[in-house]
């Protein structure tokens, strides 16, 4: 899909696919085209060309609409609703019945801990607060599919682990998540998979679940380093960088790092330190992303 | 179903602007103030035993104004209660949450705009009802034709409601209502130079006129309930905004309500097409 507002490309070539039952993360900074591809999933913008599918019918349909619940990024309603109303009116604007909702907003409101606030309107609602009951409307009629945007934004961590919890308990149901964020060590913690876009194009894709193939940055802390010993590095090294004492290198193997031990050590350094970690989600994001060239 | 999910949430939505009871505070302002007016004038008569003929001639203007009154503070109430009723929710960002809801982007339009209209028809009923209870239990006078006057004038705010949800869905909140009160000014300039023309016999006023009534006709809606509102008598006699020297015919009547109908098909258009 490709969308163009005047003469700004929001999105310039989205090709995307998600598989059920996944908790999907869309990565992008902003401005990368993250909402306007959401939105266009949802049918609320129209694609200037391309089109989409959304549980196999074309996006914005009804029918589909009965099936997915979305929380926009900030959200926001009539503020002199209470808790309980809004998710009346929302629950009745998914065609559910009055008996349902009787379980099912008191139940909703306990999940996302909003129980003791339920007669409180949402002019006295706290950001965190509206998120929370923005997250509940989103899950009254138990979709097949939910889009959040953002939804961990101005939540406190108590918060942050709540609704962590609740979106995988929608995966367990069977559910689908696309979850938009640029918290990144929350959707490393929460998302099955994830892709990354930039200026409005999908640039990479990752599974988080299976074992990562991404690299593995070691920190090294070593004296009597020879120009030799550094440059004998590349045979297993994608990069090394010798600061002082510090010495940071990057190898895509496992296996490498007895040898790049080894050979350090064999070529008279003195190693003080050999810390490997693995790249984390935030890592590849600015690898991915590359330097921040400013606004 | 949807539709009328929308216009009970949007009725709800509407009572609670500080506009409209800022409208109602003007009205009743404004009755108290005729009501007072209406009563000396009555005592007054009384004093003097004026002739029936003056009574009723002044009673009428009275009425007229009166009404005049409740039908300027209708539509102004009407525009800037619901100026930002799309504009204002798209640029909010409340309506995002409604429209991925399984109810249909004509649906929720209507849904809105029966809600106003509901609103609206509160409203034109209590302050015409009011300036009527005045005229009859303090003077004794009641107009002819008030009903279907009312009706006109509910017409009329129902034609700048929908107006308003036209350019709402097209345009930010400011520049709608920039529009809206300029269509209605300009159709009240019109209305003017149509009454100047038809009384200098000056057809090509009537044509200007006559124009921009076609344009945007709710002004001429208010000049045919004015000529309810008159007794037969006085119709030939009066001129001024109250009044009416050349009323519009029926034909008036049936080409506003098709152009409301042709403005709320294409604001459910716009609705329908534009991004969220």
């Amino acid at each position: 899909m490709r969308k163009v507002f005047g003469e700004k490309v929001a999105v310039r070539n989205l090709s995307l696919a998600v598989r059920r039952g996944q908790i999907f993360g869309f990565l992008g900074p902003n401005g990368a085209g993250k909402s306007t591809s959401v939105k266009m999933l949802l049918g609320l913008v129209k694609p200037s060309s391309g089109e989409s599918l959304v549980l196999g019918l074309p996006s914005g349909d009804v029918e589909v609409r009965r099936r997915i619940g979305f929380l926009p990024e900030d959200f926001r309603f009539y503020t002199w609703l209470t808790a309980s109303e809004l998710l009346k009116l929302h629950g009745r604007l998914c065609g559910m019945t009055a008996a349902r909702l009787r379980d099912r907003i008191p139940a909703l409101l306990e999940l996302v801990g909003l129980t003791t606030h339920r007669e409180k309107r949402l002019r006295d609602f706290s950001k965190g607060m509206l998120q929370r009951i923005g997250l509940a409307q989103a899950l009254i009629h138990e979709p097949d599919l939910v889009f959040l945007d953002e939804p961990t934004s101005g939540l406190d961590p108590m918060g942050r682990r709540l609704v962590r919890d609740i979106i995988r308990a929608q995966r367990d149901r069977g559910a689908t998540v696309f979850l938009n964020s640029h918290l990144l060590s929350e959707v490393e913690i929460t998302c099955d998979h994830v892709a990354f876009i930039k200026e409005g194009e999908v640039v990479a894709a990752r599974d988080l679940r299976s074992q990562p193939d991404g690299e593995i940055r070691v920190t090294a802390r070593a004296r009597n380093l020879s120009p030799g010993a550094l440059s004998g590095l590349a045979q297993w090294t994608t990069s090394s960088h010798l600061d002082g004492e510090r010495l940071t290198l990057t190898t895509t193997n496992t296996s490498a790092l007895p040898e790049i031990l080894r050979h350090l050590v064999t070529s008279g350094a003195d190693v003080f330190e050999f810390t490997p970690e693995r790249l984390s989600l935030e890592d590849l994001f600015l690898k991915i992303m590359g330097e921040d060239r400013g606004l | 179903m949807g539709a009328w999910i929308m216009a009970g949430v949007t009725f709800r939505e509407a009572a609670r602007r500080k506009i409209l009871w800022t409208a109602f505070l003007a009205g009743l302002a404004f009755l108290s103030l005729f009501a007072t007016g209406m009563h000396f004038q009555a005592k007054d008569f009384s004093a003097r035993t004026a002739s029936p003929f003056i009574r009723y001639q002044a009673f009428s203007a009275m009425l007229q104004v009166g009404f005049y009154a409740v039908d300027l503070l209708a539509v102004i109430m009407t525009i800037l209660t619901s100026v930002d009723a799309i504009s204002g929710e798209i640029a909010s960002g409340t309506i995002q949450a409604i429209a991925t809801k399984p109810v249909s982007r004509w649906r929720i339009l209507i849904g809105k705009w029966v809600g106003f209209a509901g609103m609206v028809a509160a409203y034109v009923a209590i302050m015409f009802a009011g300036v009527a209870g005045v005229g009859y239990f303090i003077a004794g006078a009641l107009p002819p034709h008030a009903l279907r006057a009312g009706m006109l004038v509910y017409l009329e705010c129902l034609l700048v409601l929908t107006v308003t949800f036209l350019c709402g869905t097209k345009f930010s909140t400011l520049t709608n209502g920039v529009i809206v009160l300029g269509l209605h000014g300009l159709a009240f300039i019109g209305g003017w130079i149509e009454q100047i023309g038809s009384l200098t016999s000056s057809p090509r006023l009537v044509t200007v006129g006559v124009v921009s009534s076609l344009l945007m006709p709710s002004e001429s809606i208010w000049r045919r309930a004015s000529y309810e509102l008159q007794p037969a008598i006085t119709r030939s006699l009066q001129f001024g905004p109250f009044a009416t020297s050349s009323a519009p015919s029926p034909a008036m009547i049936v080409y506003a309500s098709l152009y409301l109908l042709v403005a709320l098909s294409i604001a459910i258009y716009h609705f329908n097409h534009r991004d969220l």
